[in-house]
């Protein structure tokens, strides 16, 4: 690697209590590359992403962003370094229409006299490119979020966490409520998004979702890592395996 | 992706879109209210100048608590104690200028404080226990309910404190709870012979309707200022996502817990503000005013079209609401129905609300 990642951790431990959830982990995101974490339920996937998010804090290890060792009080502080959540059901909200749920938190604002209203030509001009750009055609920006497909709000949400500005985009399976057609739909914008030089990591526990969009691929079981490997140095056969947690393919850790 | 549905005409399109509009119910339920009590009560006199006034200052009395209750309906909780702070607040304004003799500007301004106080108290017992506000605010029913009597009874022995005009004869701030404006408009009239006038008695020659009271103005401004900053501040769009989803708004960053205690807060500011009017009017704060008040509220927003779950409604349909409330209720005693008929007709109404705001729903949020 030439540059330094954009975000590494290093034997990151997290415990609740008496349960250990995370028993050393190290993982490292570089920018243009879609890191796919998988696992089964219960591997700490979820643990993970919080800690990458700023909601939980690790209880030992260490995360560098940018290089830099750096503590992470809350989700706030993620965001403003750059680390941007699209969480499966959590995303948007259906009853608001789709331009209050993209401009939610970072409304624009204009002055009628004294007072700062809202902006909504502005809003609702930007919104109707971006999506134009990201492939969803908008009847009008005032209908709901209700009123699009699962697939449809995942990419909204996705495009919204890229326009402000995410250098680190986390998708907390993105594709799992999914049918076929609207999968392909959100993996073509994890790809648009790639592209464009943002680090992806794509928790999934769906390893065919996974290969066709990932370049790396980390396997997550009881907590701890099982290995890193590239796109190309691994089949769909040798992840399932890995994932239904057998631990002899540890072997891979080599690998990377 | 998203159009091309089957069987969807551009009527369908439209009605649909229609539907999706919070108000809607409540604007056509206006329409057929004002409909109605025009075919078989023009000739009593309810749509006078008189009689209007009439109707027009019960709605505005609704209108005034259904607004604080719409946004805090909206930003998804409850406050049940609104009756209890009213009473609560009468008798705080009654006491501190008649037992302690404070100037009434002061007693009316203490009012204010101490309410819009114990609103941040439920509104941060709410958030901080993550208990339904239905069970915290009912609680504060209780809570005041008693306190207004026993603050009552142990400073005056009575539960109904008098005199509060005379003390507010001067009063630089009572008069914009509990006075006319555009009087001389109404003289004028009077005097052109366009409107009624007491035709004996000590106020023969002057005007039946002497004003606009400050109650109805403060409901106009209350619906203003509550459907402005719903519909076009960014504080407006942190209230539709507080009551929509909180988690996914707290994950964006929107100060959730701030924006729902600052709604009890200003569901506790309305109030006061009818509690003050009511005063003023009255001259005399009474420990059991406002009773049922919350519910009538309630029942208002949902006629307007607000989702009881929360980040849905609108602040116009919520006025509605109550002006069908009102007009319905004075309507009934002007054509001469027994008045206990109107809660079985009111009972009735809100349940086609709630059926008809739960379909809506379905169809915004897409839900088959």
């Amino acid at each position: 690697m030439s540059t330094s990642p954009l975000m590494e951790l290093t034997d990151i431990h997290k415990s609740f209590g008496n349960v250990n959830a995370l028993r050393g982990v190290s993982i490292s995101i570089n920018r243009g590359e879609c890191h796919c974490l998988l696992g089964d339920n219960g591997a700490g996937k979820s643990t993970l992403i919080k800690i990458m998010s700023g909601v939980h804090q690790p209880t030992a290890g260490q995360v560098n962003i940018n290089g830099k060792p750096t503590v992470m009080q809350g989700p706030r502080e993620a965001i403003d370094s750059g680390i941007a959540t699209v969480y499966q059901d959590l995303a948007l909200i259906p009853l608001m229409s789709v331009s209050r749920n993209f401009w939610l938190g970072r409304e624009l604002t204009k002055k009628i006299g004294p007072i700062a209203v809202m902006d909504f030509d502005k809003c609702n001009s930007i919104l109707m490119s971006e999506m134009e750009k990201i492939g969803i055609q908008l009847r009008d920006p005032s209908q709901s979020i209700g009123t699009l497909s699962g697939g449809e709000r995942q990419t909204v949400a996705i495009a919204r966490a890229v326009f402000f500005g995410a250098e680190i985009l986390i998708l907390d399976e993105p594709t799992s409520a999914l049918g076929v057609y609207q999968t392909a739909n959100v993996l073509k914008t994890v790809e648009k998004v790639r592209e464009k030089g943002v680090a992806v990591v794509f928790i999934s526990h769906n390893v065919s979702h996974a290969l066709a969009v990932g370049d790396k691929f980390t396997v997550l079981s009881r907590g701890e890592t099982l290995g890193t490997a590239l796109a190309g140095e691994i089949n769909y056969e040798e992840l399932q395996f890995m994932m239904s947690g057998n631990k002899e393919l540890s072997a891979l850790k080599n690998s990377k | 992706m998203s159009i091309n549905k089957k069987n969807t005409s551009p009527i369908r399109a439209y009605i649909k879109n229609a539907m999706i509009r919070p108000d809607l119910g409540a604007i056509v339920g206006v329409i057929l209210v004002f409909l109605f009590f025009f075919l078989v009560a023009h000739d009593t006199g309810m749509f006078s100048l008189e009689g209007s006034m009439n109707w027009g200052i019960v709605s505005s009395q609704f209108i005034i608590i259904a607004v604080g209750a719409c946004l805090l309906m909206i930003a998804g909780e409850f406050d049940l104690s609104v009756g209890s702070m009213i009473g609560f607040a009468g008798i705080v304004i009654a006491v501190t200028s008649i037992v302690w003799g404070w100037p009434v500007w002061l007693s009316i301004l203490t009012a204010f404080a101490v309410a819009m106080s114990i609103g941040a108290l439920i509104g941060y017992i709410t958030v901080k226990t993550n208990l339904p506000s239905f069970i915290v605010s009912l609680a504060f029913l209780y809570i005041l309910r008693g306190l207004t009597i026993f603050i009552a009874i142990a400073s005056t022995k009575k539960t109904i404190i008098g005199g509060v005009t005379e003390v507010a004869q001067n009063d630089w701030l009572a008069p914009i709870f509990g006075g006319k404006i555009f009087s001389g408009l109404f003289e004028w009239l009077a005097e052109q012979g366009w409107i009624q006038t007491f035709v004996a008695g000590t106020k023969a020659g002057q005007p039946v309707v002497s004003g606009i009271p400050a109650l109805m103005v403060w409901a106009l401004g209350l619906i203003i200022f509550g459907h402005f900053v719903l519909t076009k501040t960014r504080f407006g769009n942190w209230i539709y996502a507080s009551g929509g989803d909180a988690q996914a708004a707290r994950h964006i960053g929107v100060p959730v817990n701030k924006v729902k205690i600052l709604m009890f807060v200003f569901t506790a500011f309305c109030a006061t503000v009818f509690a003050t009017t009511q005063v003023i009017e009255f001259g005399s704060a009474s420990a059991d005013r406002g009773i049922l008040k919350e519910f009538e509220a309630i029942i208002s927003v949902v006629i307007g079209g607000a989702l009881l779950t929360g980040g849905y409604g609108s602040v116009i349909g919520a006025a509605l609401g109550a002006i069908i409330f009102g007009v319905v209720q004075q309507g009934l005693f002007f054509i001469g129905v027994e008045s206990s008929l109107f809660r079985v007709f009111l009972g009735v109404l809100l349940l086609l609300a709630v059926i008809l705001n739960t379909h809506v729903r379905k169809l915004i949020t897409g839900a088959k």
